[in-house]
């Protein structure tokens, strides 16, 4: 097996070379990874090294530069998606108590999933909205860089290893049913109702280069700030704040806070624990 | 001279820490960051409760909060904990590691990146074997590693595979592992 060309006589090299290649690869292909937190690439960089049997960044870097199908795989290294349904139920119990008795006021309104990943989250979201009686009231974008886990949001179609762990999360965060009602079983997968992702539209964003969103009365980001360096953290809370509607409600992951970011005087809290947020009037 | 210190400790280690963090008095120089598997609740009770047996602060490690000396900090229940080269945290929610999120190894490994050899690694009482690859890194960055005497850890699991494999310069009870640290955190050179 090759040895990885770094130790501790040479970290700088390490991060020298990280460096590079994230630039390298905001030429060639666009995503922009170089204001994520260094030690979570680092770790994944590493990661790919000896999994495919480089010894060097540097090698890795020509790998990635002229090979489109490498870089893919190497995509998916980077960006993390492990999730679960009714993940911290707590604040889903939190969303469905103080959060849709606000969403009840408008006839109709949207509702934006950034980082969705693999869609565990929104298919929850959208199992809370069907029993609150909202799901036929609103739009909800499901967005995410990576996409290949968007087309298996899309499809709905899990692994049923993880069901235990996801009734529980769905019980705790008071539903009202049994998780069971809303999806079939077949082959040991899970398959949800097509009902509940009519009104789910899964659309390629890249939260780093792209846009704002469109006018939502609801963002829900959970665990994807933490991989953003300070100053990218605060261009996406920005981001945010452009996106939503005056009183539009942002919901962060629970070790993730706008607190100290830029915009920290533009919201006001209505979950601290939560990190459930209102958009400030004016 | 040494920078920090990186704990990691499973079952039996909320005795130990108990018995381990007081005994690091007013003034000591060095942040202590803990790794500590105890589920995936919330923690905030035991944290409370360490912070008002101990001189230094405990508290929970944020996203981009800032390492400084006085503090003890706790990785969150449920996220690996990872050390910038600024000396700031991150966090992560990527898989479990030695069936641990947070783990010892994830947080050892980061740490010896950004310390090398200016870095004390401790292993104590487990029923895991997480932390022992972690510490072996410490230790082959030059850094300082320091394992609990199985004989008097809880469990000796974790002590004994970072024994095994990291090979540490020192395997001492939590009573001389306090006077180890407090010795080194005070060294010059």
């Amino acid at each position: 097996m090759t040895q990885i060309n770094y130790n501790s006589s040479n970290v700088d090299l390490l991060n020298i070379e990280i460096q590079l290649l994230m630039e390298a690869i905001f030429l060639r292909y666009g995503y922009d990874f170089r204001n994520y937190s260094k030690a979570h690439i680092k770790r994944r960089v590493l990661h790919r090294l000896v999994l495919s049997n480089l010894s060097s960044v540097t090698q890795l870097q020509d790998m990635v530069l002229r090979d489109r199908g490498f870089f893919n795989e190497f995509l998916d290294d980077l960006s993390i998606n492990v999730t679960e349904m009714f993940r911290d139920p707590e604040f889903y119990k939190s969303l469905r108590e103080n959060i849709i008795p606000k969403l009840r006021t408008y006839a109709y309104f949207k509702i934006w999933h950034a980082g969705c990943s693999t869609g565990e989250e929104v298919y929850s979201l959208a199992i809370l909205l069907k029993e609150e009686g909202l799901l036929d009231r609103c739009q909800v974008y499901a967005t995410d860089f990576n996409r290949k886990v968007l087309s298996t949001a899309k499809e709905g179609v899990y692994q049923k290893n993880e069901i235990e762990q996801y009734e529980r999360n769905y019980q705790l965060s008071g539903g009202l049913h049994k998780l069971s009602d809303y999806y079939k079983s077949r082959y040991g997968s899970i398959i949800f109702d097509k009902e509940l992702s009519n009104k789910i539209v899964f659309a390629d964003h890249n939260l780093v280069i792209d846009k704002v969103f469109a006018d939502v009365n609801l963002i829900l980001c959970r665990n994807v700030l933490i991989y953003f360096e300070k100053n990218l953290q605060d261009n996406v809370i920005g981001l945010f704040y452009e996106s939503l509607v005056p009183s539009g409600i942002l919901c962060l992951g629970t070790k993730e806070s706008i607190k100290f970011s830029r915009h920290e005087n533009f919201f006001e809290a209505i979950d601290t624990k939560q990190k459930i947020y209102k958009k400030k009037i004016g | 001279m040494y920078k920090a210190i990186v704990i990691g400790t499973s079952y039996g280690g909320l005795e130990a820490l108990k018995t381990l963090l007081p005994k690091l008095g007013s003034g000591f120089p060095l942040p202590v960051i803990v790794v500590l598997h105890i589920g995936e609740h919330n923690n905030e009770t035991f944290l409370t409760y360490m912070d008002s047996i101990c001189t230094l602060s405990v508290k929970e490690a944020e996203s981009h909060e800032k390492i400084n000396p006085g503090y003890v900090y706790f990785a969150p229940p449920n996220y690996h904990l990872l050390i910038e080269s600024d000396f700031t945290f991150s966090l992560t929610t990527d898989h479990k590691h030695n069936f641990s999120r947070p783990s010892i190894d994830i947080l050892f490994e980061s740490a010896a990146w950004v310390y090398t050899h200016r870095l004390i690694g401790v292993v104590l009482t487990g029923a895991n074997s997480d932390g022992a690859q972690g510490l072996k890194m410490i230790k082959d960055f030059g850094g300082m590693s320091i394992v609990q005497d199985p004989n008097s850890a809880l469990s000796p699991a974790m002590p004994r595979a970072a024994l095994k494999i990291a090979k540490p310069e020192y395997q001492l009870n939590l009573e001389d592992i306090a006077v180890k640290l407090i010795e080194f955190a005070f060294k010059r050179k």
